[in-house]
């Protein structure tokens, strides 16, 4: 099919095309949130019979790092509705820079989500064999003060007594912890790939009033993936705070 | 057909999609919904060889009590990988992919699908699951059956799951991306005047199969991928040892493998729908109420999941709601094969080869589907659950329904394929053996099931040795059956008759291009002004007697 300017050979209208690829996208949408769903109808069985492991597991997750990448996804959505009414308003300039600010803000998610995994695997929380919850309360570093290490041993002890599979269970939920995190983070980085080539299309200024659906789908698929995020978040971080 | 030839020999018009380029890279890298579907017609045809391969195998061993073919081991692979091979890479894609690439823009007057670029994606895709199934059948096998129940997939079998189940995620991308395709195609690139209600029953159920594509797939999609990183990671979602669940893991495999028998059955009764009332000579019966009753099993179909589940472990309540959903699935099926019968009542009835395969749908269909209302019986699901009832009902299903349908299609549209027709005397015999082999191969399963023979075992007691041998007998008359037509169809693209753009005739709008069509598939966009099915009010497929378009095109046969 042969392609004159933006309009491709099997439409009839520039119209046509858009609301094509528009629609293509919502479909596509839905069928990202039942993909998701599985996950969370998983999560939500596994949590419901095993709510107390999944309260210890919980408290492992560090709030300040998870509250931290909620406002900054928040953030980037934002930078990307401004970079989707740059495109639709012809600024350009704006278009680029809003991107690019969206970017930045996306890898500074993937960044601290490295930082938050790597402390569960060094606190041997990695589900599979070498699986321990209890290692970080026997084996603390330099800097935890004792007065956390001793209320972490005291809710492992409540836990222990009401649930005697603890470590099975909490295995259960760090398995979903990452399955589901680690879903989210391969969208972003797809959603990171994406932003990358609207940056360089947008550099050389294709998007004008006229034309601008690229940004407009690629922004409905960030958004969409920060929404998977804000669900994440208490379902994940939120089960079982306390003080 | 004693009546010489009416019309004056067509010729093949001078350039059209098979040559307007040459070379394998034309192929390979075509964005041609057309050649697209011909891709797909060569990569689904090798797999249900594969399937097929498989299935003769299981029947050579079946033919004695002891069986001396293969070892117990093996004979859990061979299940397994006919299964696998068939249902994930044959019949899901097979309507669909084939006869719905090529034929849903022709059908809306659309120069192409919506998205010629990811529709050439799907293909790819669909290659690459399938080299990792393959690869998953050369190394070791896979002996889970193909409904890869948790923890013995997860965690016990030693067979290549890994690779399997990595495939069968690949390839639901390709399902879904299909979906996608078709529905955006369907609500945006229809030509001027053809409106919802004018569209072919053909299209509604692909548009009903495609919502099944975009909901269904991506459910089994993160169950198997669960199940995969449960095996490789030694996690515990669905093993009871570390605190999973496995029967979570039913419900979300039939979640999705439940629609996915709609998928297979859905486009066979578009294709059928399109087949009756070309040649009955009258408007189809209750359009409305046919292409409704597609989107009512599409919808229903997802609420019937754990009819599968009776016996293993859901709770009795549960299984009571799921029982009467699953009656509820009956009544558009009957819609449907009320409607069609009700357009063959005082037709004008022709035996051509398309014709003998509705006809064979209908019946074979009716029999599948009222063998499926005693499965949803809770009582009577107790007896004959995991039995070679369930095996016979659901062949006559996919093999009687999907399969009839799709070769049926493949005869009706062959000629708008390929500009030629198929010897009509061969292919009406072929039809005939398909369906003598197909119920001599199947309708002993139901009396073996009922009796008490249970499915996926490799020895059964020597009083069931007649029914096996009756099962096995007819299974070769299948093969013949389907040998056959491979072979004639791919003679007629060479030697067959030049068909003419509209050879039987019918009225929907692929058949008001040449065939074979040009790449853009119209010269200039149709506009449609006509209500579908219409024989009487269209001069060019117009009632008259002795009006020579009426003449059946292989009048010499």
């Amino acid at each position: 099919m042969h392609r004159t300017g933006e309009l491709y050979g099997q439409f009839q209208t520039l119209d046509q095309q858009r609301e094509s690829a528009t629609f293509g996208m919502w479909v596509f949408l839905v069928t990202e949130i039942l993909f998701f769903g599985g996950l969370f109808l998983t999560y939500t069985i596994n949590r419901h019979v095993y709510g107390v492991a999944f309260g210890v597991g919980s408290n492992t997750l560090d709030l300040k790092l998870g509250g931290f990448n909620t406002a900054v996804l928040i953030a980037s959505s934002f930078t990307m509705a401004m970079a989707v009414w740059a495109s639709q308003t012809g600024k350009k300039t704006q278009v680029t820079i809003f991107l690019i600010l969206t970017l930045i803000l996306g890898s500074t998610f993937l960044g601290v989500k490295v930082i938050e995994y790597s402390q569960k695997f060094e606190h041997h929380l990695i589900p599979g064999h070498g699986f321990d919850i209890s290692y970080h309360s026997q084996n603390p570093s330099a800097t935890d003060t004792p007065k956390l290490i001793q209320g972490e041993k005291e809710e492992l002890e409540k836990a222990l007594s009401r649930d005697p599979y603890l470590n099975s269970h909490t295995q259960l939920y760090f398995s979903l912890y990452f399955g589901m995190t680690g879903l989210h983070a391969l969208h972003m980085v797809v959603g990171a790939g994406l932003l990358i080539w609207l940056i360089k299309q947008s550099f050389r200024g294709r998007f004008t009033p006229d034309y601008n659906t690229p940004v407009e789908l690629i922004g409905l698929y960030w958004h969409f993936v920060d929404i998977v995020w804000i669900y994440l978040f208490p379902l994940l971080y939120l089960i079982d705070r306390h003080q | 057909m004693s009546a010489p030839p009416a019309s004056p020999g067509h010729q093949l018009p001078r350039e059209h999609y098979l040559n307007a380029t040459y070379g394998i890279r034309s192929w390979l890298l075509t964005t041609d919904h057309k050649r697209i579907a011909l891709l797909y017609l060569v990569s689904v045809t090798f797999f249900f060889f594969i399937g097929g391969l498989f299935a003769t195998m299981i029947r050579i061993h079946l033919l004695t009590p002891t069986g001396y073919l293969v070892t117990p081991e093996t004979y859990n692979k061979l299940f397994t990988m006919h299964g696998v091979a068939m249902i994930f890479f044959f019949l899901i894609p097979s309507i669909p992919a084939v006869l719905g690439n090529f034929l849903i823009p022709l059908m809306i007057g659309a120069k192409d699908l919506a998205f010629p670029k990811i529709n050439l994606l799907s293909w790819y895709i669909y290659l690459v699951g399938g080299g990792f199934v393959l690869y998953s059948f050369s190394t070791g096998g896979l002996d889970t059956g193909w409904t890869f129940y948790t923890p013995l997939s997860s965690v016990y079998s030693n067979s290549a799951v890994t690779p399997a189940v990595i495939g069968i995620f690949i390839n639901g991308f390709s399902s879904i991306l299909t979906g996608l395709n078709f529905i955006v195609t369907i609500h945006t690139m229809r030509s001027p005047g053809m409106t919802w209600f004018r569209m072919p029953l053909f299209v509604w159920a692909h548009y009903a199969t495609s919502i099944i594509f975009v909901l269904g797939t991506p459910v089994i999609a993160i169950t198997l991928l669960l199940a995969g990183m449960e095996r490789m990671f030694h996690l515990g979602f669905f093993n009871p040892a570390m605190g999973g669940d496995p029967i979570l893991f039913q419900h979300l495999f039939w979640f999705y493998s439940h629609p996915a028998v709609y998928i297979m059955i859905l486009p066979a009764m578009g294709v059928v729908s399109e087949i009756i009332p070309t040649f009955a000579r009258k408007p189809i019966f209750g359009y409305s109420f046919i292409a409704g009753s597609s989107i009512a099993i599409a919808v229903i179909g997802f609420f019937v999941w754990a009819h599968h589940m009776f016996l293993t472990g859901e709770s009795t309540y549960a299984a009571l709601a799921f029982s009467l959903l699953s009656y509820l699935v009956a009544v558009p099926s009957a819609v449907k094969v009320f409607n069609w019968t009700a357009t063959l009542y005082k037709g004008s009835i022709s035996y051509d080869t398309p014709m003998l395969y509705a006809l064979g749908f209908i019946g074979l269909f009716l029999i599948g589907g009222l063998t499926g209302l005693f499965l949803a019986c809770l009582g009577l699901d107790i007896h004959i659950h995991d039995t070679y009832f369930v095996v016979a009902h659901f062949h006559y299903i996919m093999v009687g329904g999907a399969v009839m349908g799709y070769v049926g299609g493949l005869h009706f549209w062959w000629p708008k394929i390929t500009g030629r027709l198929y010897p009509e005397f061969m292919a009406r015999t072929a039809a005939v053996i398909l369906f003598l082999g197909f119920n001599l191969t199947f309708f002993p399963q139901f009396i073996l099931g009922y009796l008490g023979m249970p499915r996926r075992y490799h020895t059964y007691p020597p009083e069931f040795q007649v029914f096996n041998v009756m099962s096995t007998a007819g299974a070769s008359i299948l093969a013949l059956g389907y040998l056959l037509p491979m072979i004639y169809l791919t003679w007629s693209m060479r030697y067959g008759k030049v068909a003419g753009p509209n050879p039987w005739p019918a009225t929907g709008l692929e058949w008001k291009t040449p065939s074979p069509p040009i790449t853009e598939n119209f010269p200039v966009t149709p506009e449609v002004d006509w209500e579908p099915y219409d024989f009487t009010h269209r001069p060019d497929i117009s009632l008259t007697p002795g009006t020579p378009s009426l003449a059946p095109a292989h009048g010499d046969d």
